[in-house]
């Protein structure tokens, strides 16, 4: 059983059409790359699976279960579900720690020692732990978003979904946030990312789909994609990056 | 004759009578509130203290209600604060003086219609403040806290308020300085403060009008300056901790 199951995904902003029929599977352990022009509906797309954004057709499973069904409460499906953002949105009146530890203890109700322990041990793995008592605003852009990949893990989530983690940074910033990445699917973490970098791509992705003007217009793995795009839409996007 | 044969003597009585401005005919008592006949400078401040936490609490919550999903809550409040920004603060001082009677069948003291009056004021104001405050917060802010799974309450609680309450400190503190001037009005309907403290002294020394109101223009302005030096001060010093972008 897939871990994330769309089907046939549409939604509309008003008139405007942004999904028009996404169809896809993410299986548990499975690295997903997605990436198309900007305003093609990335975000949409992604945000939809924690339902940040409401849709008006078709249906997203999650772990085995529809994440509009009644009994599914919208709380325990998001906290399943890390996310991290483009402007890392890192809460700015709290302590780095803290920031890690908000959720675990209000919505898990862990109590604060263990949260904590927890917290100084996922700063740990992202490289910050000798910044624990810091605010947001003391570190730098990367510093920063890898404080919001250990907040998304804080709740020990079944996926992570990532929206251009790396877009709002100094290039000389973005690889040691790739680098957290890179070893968060390597323990085989399942993984949906928007995002443009091709090494990171290449190296983690099992699959890469290319989206246009709200629809999947291609997909495949990492190095065919990147050697032998099939569309011409995804040939014209990859020239543009490159 | 210049002013000046006459100004030490002038001065003398408004220095003679300074006690007054400040304190009224203040009395200390081993009963509670423990001071009685306050007045003066001191009522004034006491009435914009009162008035401006009772505002708060009464305010946030009118805000809350106004950017409330809940529509019957967001209606009542809409029509509360509209309703209490249409319409002067002497009229509302008159409006509570004489609806307590009515209301309680016995007369409210002139303090404590007025001070409900500031209340009820300066709370539509802070109802206005806080949507404002809440609404100009990044909105990646409350996507963050409800992306991890904190319930909407509990992102208000944890996330929003504690920022866009720190964020509005300094437009607090401008209720606070107009409801210290605003305490002037209480004085038609009898309040002992600091403007009334002023006329009884005119009306007993008839000479020293120009020197008293000089004198009290000098104690409203210095509250105020103070306070909003203060509030510039904390601004600076919050700054820092405010969420940029978006
Ligand atoms: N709240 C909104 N209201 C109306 N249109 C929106 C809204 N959010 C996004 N859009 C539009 O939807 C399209 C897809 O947006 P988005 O998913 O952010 O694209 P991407 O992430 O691929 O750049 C864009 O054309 C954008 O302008
Ligand atoms: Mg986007």
């Amino acid at each position: 059983m897939a871990m994330i199951e769309v089907n046939d995904l549409h939604k509309w902003y008003g008139d405007f059409h942004v999904l028009k029929g996404i169809n896809e599977s993410v299986e548990q352990g499975e690295v997903l790359v997605i990436c198309g022009p900007s305003g093609s509906g990335k975000s949409t797309f992604i945000r939809c699976i924690n339902r940040l954004e409401e849709y008006q057709k078709g249906t997203i499973m999650f772990d085995g279960r529809d994440i509009h069904a009644p009994e599914v409460n919208i709380n325990t499906l998001r906290s399943e579900i890390g996310i991290v953002f483009q402007q890392f949105n890192l809460y700015p009146h709290l302590t780095v720690l803290k920031n890690v530890t908000l959720a675990p203890v209000k919505v898990k109700g862990m109590d604060k020692k263990a949260a904590d322990e927890l917290g100084l041990q996922l700063l740990h793995r992202v490289g910050i732990h000798d910044q624990a008592h810091k605010y947001p605003a003391e570190l730098s852009g990367g510093q920063q978003q890898r404080v919001a990949i250990a907040r998304g893990l804080a709740m020990e989530p079944k996926v992570m979904l990532f929206d251009e983690p790396t877009s709002a940074l100094d290039p000389e910033m973005i690889n040691e946030v790739l680098n957290v990445m890179k070893d968060l699917a390597r323990e085989g973490k399942t993984m949906l990312c928007v995002t443009h970098e091709m090494g990171f791509a290449r190296e983690v992705a099992d699959r890469v789909i290319f989206m246009d003007y709200g629809e999947v217009i291609e997909q495949n793995t990492p190095s065919e994609f990147f050697k032998n795009p099939q569309h011409e839409r995804s040939q014209q996007f990859l020239k543009e990056i490159l | 004759m210049s002013y000046w044969d006459v100004a030490p003597e002038h001065w003398g009585l408004i220095w003679d009578n300074l006690d007054y401005f400040l304190w009224g005919a203040a009395k200390f008592t081993d009963q509670f509130p423990y001071v009685e006949n306050l007045g003066g400078l001191a009522a004034s401040i006491v009435l914009a203290v009162l008035g401006i936490l009772g505002a708060f609490w009464l305010g946030l919550g009118a805000g809350l209600m106004r950017i409330s999903r809940n529509r019957f809550a967001k209606y009542t409040s809409i029509v509360y604060i509209e309703a209490i920004r249409g319409t002067p603060l002497l009229m509302l001082i008159f409006w509570f003086f004489f609806l307590a009677p009515i209301l309680m069948g016995q007369t409210l003291p002139a303090f404590h219609s007025t001070l409900i009056a500031f209340i009820v004021f300066t709370s539509a104001y802070i109802g206005e403040i806080v949507r404002a405050g809440v609404n100009a917060l990044p909105r990646g802010q409350m996507e963050a806290a409800r992306g991890s799974g904190l319930s909407h309450v509990q992102a208000m609680r944890y996330v929003i308020l504690p920022q866009a309450l720190r964020n509005m400190i300094p437009s607090f503190v401008n209720q606070f300085v107009s409801l210290t001037k605003d305490t002037s009005l209480a004085y038609i309907i009898g309040v002992n403060e600091l403007m009334r403290t002023a006329v009884q002294v005119d009306n007993r020394e008839t000479k020293i009008s120009f020197e008293i109101y000089i004198t009290i223009a000098i104690l409203y302005f210095v509250v105020c300056y103070v306070l909003t030096s203060y509030s510039r001060r904390l601004e600076k010093k919050l700054s820092r901790y405010q969420a940029r972008d978006r």
